[in-house]
């Protein structure tokens, strides 16, 4: 408690917080769960039943969630950056989802969000991550790289390996609620932290308001540019607001790590090369991981994290890890399989196709990566995706050879 | 986004330089006025309802704009938005409305009977014509702002204003959150029905919140008045038909607004309006009459002469294509309307339509024979 307390303490946005809820002891209480210190309560024009969202069409977690009860309770808590109920749900009624794919449906504008809004949140949580329970389960991180076993896949099938996550800084808003300071805030501690990278990893910066054309085309070609977003399930939160200003864009000499600044989350973390070699993907990943870290807590930041939750990004979906390790794997003859998507299933897979999610396939390439994000370590879930790529290819091969497949047992979900 | 007071008050913390916005791609009016100054005094601020600085000005610093086209980039999200921010939205509004000055008064003149001809405008190039407003609502925040809770509010108020109208204006409304399929095709086959805001203009100043929640539209039977509800403001009223009788379509929109707001009145909620900016609407380029009063006319061949535009000008109208603004003409034919809100009023507005496009049918007929128009091209209005 003292150290996370100090902790607390170094960071610089600490100034306005203090201000706002008023003496050291109630910044202590923002730690504790039960006694989190919201913000001052929202003064409504009218009653919560006249403002409770029409979700009858919706198919999101928030809306399977939100009882009229519950939003009763949170409509008129803020936390203490005054981040509102209304605000974190508004992207869930803005898109009302699809009969096959179930959204989250909210966000959260701050750390705090996570607490203030715990009776919400905790539900969606639970149902997105197959049932983690954040009120009595803990999660475990685990950054060893050298855990992993088996992890070269065939080249012959497996074209690229990819893992990425995001990572928070702890006393800043988070893109649905920043403003532009403290957006600009996170640019400035990530990139002078970032400089202080060497070796393999030593790279530079590209912000997006001061880019080049020909840096722009550049980045665009090495498949690292990202532009402003333009699906509605990000745009209604809020987190494309004042597009570009403190957008861009790190990576490495060698193009193998590379840093989303302010895009979804404040970092999108990223390590890729082509070939089949996930364990040095992942090798480079916890490294450079690790390296960042040390480099933003020797200016006296830190990342957002705590033991229920993990690492604390934007969407609930992306909590615990926020990691997915994935690769471009040739199925042509698998993919046409029926069982192939119970196969998945069993082995805590999920498919999207070569552009990312919601694309759709090019040539049997099939973008095969973890499904579960809370409750299992990095080292688990990376595994997991070894071990399951692995099955994908003998499968293939079995296939080709015109010999049966099996559809394996399904794998435990928190382990 | 309307943001808590909380929200706002943190955001103090950082200095002035640190909050304020990148405008230096920007072409809108709000990035021309808006200096540090004027952000470092009004970003502590804010209308009773809670609305600030930023959310004012968030549609204007998302969308730099174009080159060639100003637009406004900010917004009111309620009434009191014009007076407390007074000092970016006075110099926007003189901008924006030929140098309104923030003494000016503004005329509202609904009476229909002094409108001058109207009712002649040839059928064979004049298509449609059609007049709209809007209203806001006084005592409820504008869409950018309001609640869930104020626009249902806004609606069923809406609603029981207009469902109690009579004779020629008897009609009926077609909510959008529960319109069945024959409804909503029939009313996209008459034009009526308006569509989830696409333009991020309208969408990052917040106001496809929650759609298509309080969302309706209602017409009369004969189909030739109707409202829309709480899109981008609380009520856009149109009265429209085909062939060129702009009178007729004059007429009914002022008979029709003054019942409208009658009702209104009753409930104690009249029409929100001063002397001084006239009707307040949501974006400043609407306010004063908020009307433009327009028709579909075929132009094809003044439309490609040299002076179309200047002739435009000089006449105080602008053109749009035919799907409305920033849309492109199709065959030749132009939606053409004033260009004016602020400083002349309704009547002044639809009698510079009327007087120009008869002007500029004549002179379509005349390039028609070969013979040129150099001499009908008028002084500036």
């Amino acid at each position: 408690m003292a150290s996370s307390f100090s902790r607390i303490l170094s960071s610089r946005r600490n100034v306005g917080l203090l201000s706002l809820v008023g003496g050291s002891v109630a910044a202590g209480f923002l730690l504790r769960r039960e006694r989190v210190t919201a913000g001052e309560p929202l003064r409504r024009r009218y009653p919560a039943s006249a403002d409770y969202p029409d979700l009858r069409k919706h198919n999101n977690c928030m809306a399977s969630n939100l009882t009229p009860a519950i939003y009763a309770k949170l409509c008129d808590k803020t936390t203490p950056n005054g981040f509102t109920l209304d605000q974190a749900i508004q992207t869930g009624v803005d898109n009302p989802g699809h009969p096959f794919i179930k959204t989250v449906g909210m966000v959260a504008g701050d750390e705090e969000s996570y607490e203030v809004f715990a009776d919400l949140l905790d539900p969606v949580i639970k149902e997105r991550h197959n049932g983690y329970d954040p009120r009595n389960m803990r999660h475990p991180t685990d950054l060893d790289a050298s855990k992993i076993h088996s992890g070269v896949f065939d080249e012959r099938y497996v074209l690229s390996s990819r893992v990425r996550t995001g990572r928070s800084i702890r006393g800043l808003s988070l893109p649905p609620a920043c403003t532009r300071a403290e957006r600009r805030e996170v640019e400035r501690v990530v990139v002078d932290a970032l400089a202080g990278l060497k070796g393999d990893l030593a790279g530079r910066y590209y912000s997006l308001t001061q880019m080049t054309d020909k840096e722009q085309q550049q980045l665009i070609d090495d498949h690292f540019l990202f532009d402003k977003p333009v699906s509605p399930l990000l745009t209604c939160a809020g987190m494309a607001r004042d597009w570009p200003d403190a957008r861009g864009i790190w990576h490495n000499n060698e193009k193998t790590f590379l840093i989303w600044v302010n895009e979804e989350d404040h970092t999108r973390v990223i390590s890729m090369e082509k070939g089949g070699n996930m364990k040095r993907v992942f090798e480079r990943f916890c490294k450079g991981l690790k390296e960042v870290e040390r480099l933003i807590q020797e200016r006296g930041w830190e990342f957002m994290w705590n033991e229920r939750l993990g690492y604390i990004l934007t969407c609930p979906s992306n909590l615990g890890t926020g990691l997915r390790a994935g690769v471009h794997v040739k199925l042509p003859l698998l993919s046409k399989d029926p069982r192939f998507s119970k196969i998945l299933d069993n082995l805590r897979l999920q498919k999207r196709g070569t552009g990312g999610v919601d694309t759709a396939a090019v040539g049997g390439v099939f973008d095969i990566s973890n499904l579960d994000r809370l409750g299992q370590s990095e080292v688990q879930l990376v595994q997991t995706v070894v071990d399951g790529v692995n099955y994908l290819i003998e499968c293939e091969k079995r296939l080709e050879r015109g010999q049966d497949i099996k559809v394996p047992p399904p794998l435990k979900q928190f382990k | 986004m309307p943001f808590g007071n909380t929200h706002n008050n943190f955001k103090l913390n950082y200095k002035v330089e640190e909050e304020f916005p990148d405008l230096s791609k920007h072409n809108n009016h709000m990035a021309k006025i808006l200096t540090k100054e004027i952000y470092g005094k009004l970003r502590d601020k804010q209308t009773p309802s809670g609305y600030t600085l930023d959310d004012v000005i968030q549609t204007g610093v998302d969308n730099p704009g174009h080159p060639f086209i100003m637009t406004v980039g900010c917004v009111a999200g309620d009434e009191e938005s014009y007076e407390v921010f007074k000092d970016l939205l006075d110099p926007v509004i003189s901008d924006r409305h030929g140098g309104y000055k923030p003494t000016d008064k503004h005329k509202t003149d609904l009476n229909f009977e002094n409108l001058k001809g109207g009712d002649d405008l040839d059928p064979n190039y004049v298509l449609s014509s059609r007049v709209r407003t809007g209203r806001s609502i006084k005592g409820y925040t504008l869409p950018p702002h309001n609640s869930r809770g104020e626009r249902r509010a806004i609606e069923k108020l809406a609603v029981e204003a207009l469902t109690s109208l009579d004779g020629e204006f008897k009609g009926k409304y077609y909510p959008l959150k529960s319109m069945t399929d024959a409804e909503q095709e029939q009313l996209i086959a008459d034009h009526f029905l308006f569509d989830k805001p696409v333009s991020p203009l309208l969408t990052c100043a917040g106001m496809a919140r929650d759609w298509p929640d309080g969302r309706g539209i209602w017409h009369n039977d004969n189909k030739t008045f109707l409202v829309w509800v709480n899109e981008e403001d609380h009520l856009r009223v149109i009265s429209m038909q085909k062939g060129g009788n702009m009178r007729e379509v004059f007429r009914r929109f002022c008979v029709g607004l003054q019942k409208i707001e009658e009702i209104f009145k009753k409930h104690n909620h009249g029409f929100m309006w001063n002397e001084h900016l006239g009707y307040i609407l949501t974006c400043p380029s609407n306010l004063g009459t908020g009307l433009r009063g327009g028709v579909h006319v075929k132009l094809p061949k003044l439309s490609t002469h040299p002076k179309f535009e200047e002739i435009l000008t000089r006449l105080r109208l602008q053109k749009r294509g035919t799907g409305g603004v920033d849309t492109a003409s199709v065959g030749g034919v132009f939606d053409i309307s004033n260009a004016d809100r602020l400083g002349s009023s309704e009547v002044q507005q639809v009698q510079l339509v009327v007087d120009g496009v008869k002007l500029m049918v004549e002179m379509e007929k005349k390039l028609e024979k070969g013979e040129a128009i150099d001499g009908m091209i008028p002084a500036q209005k």
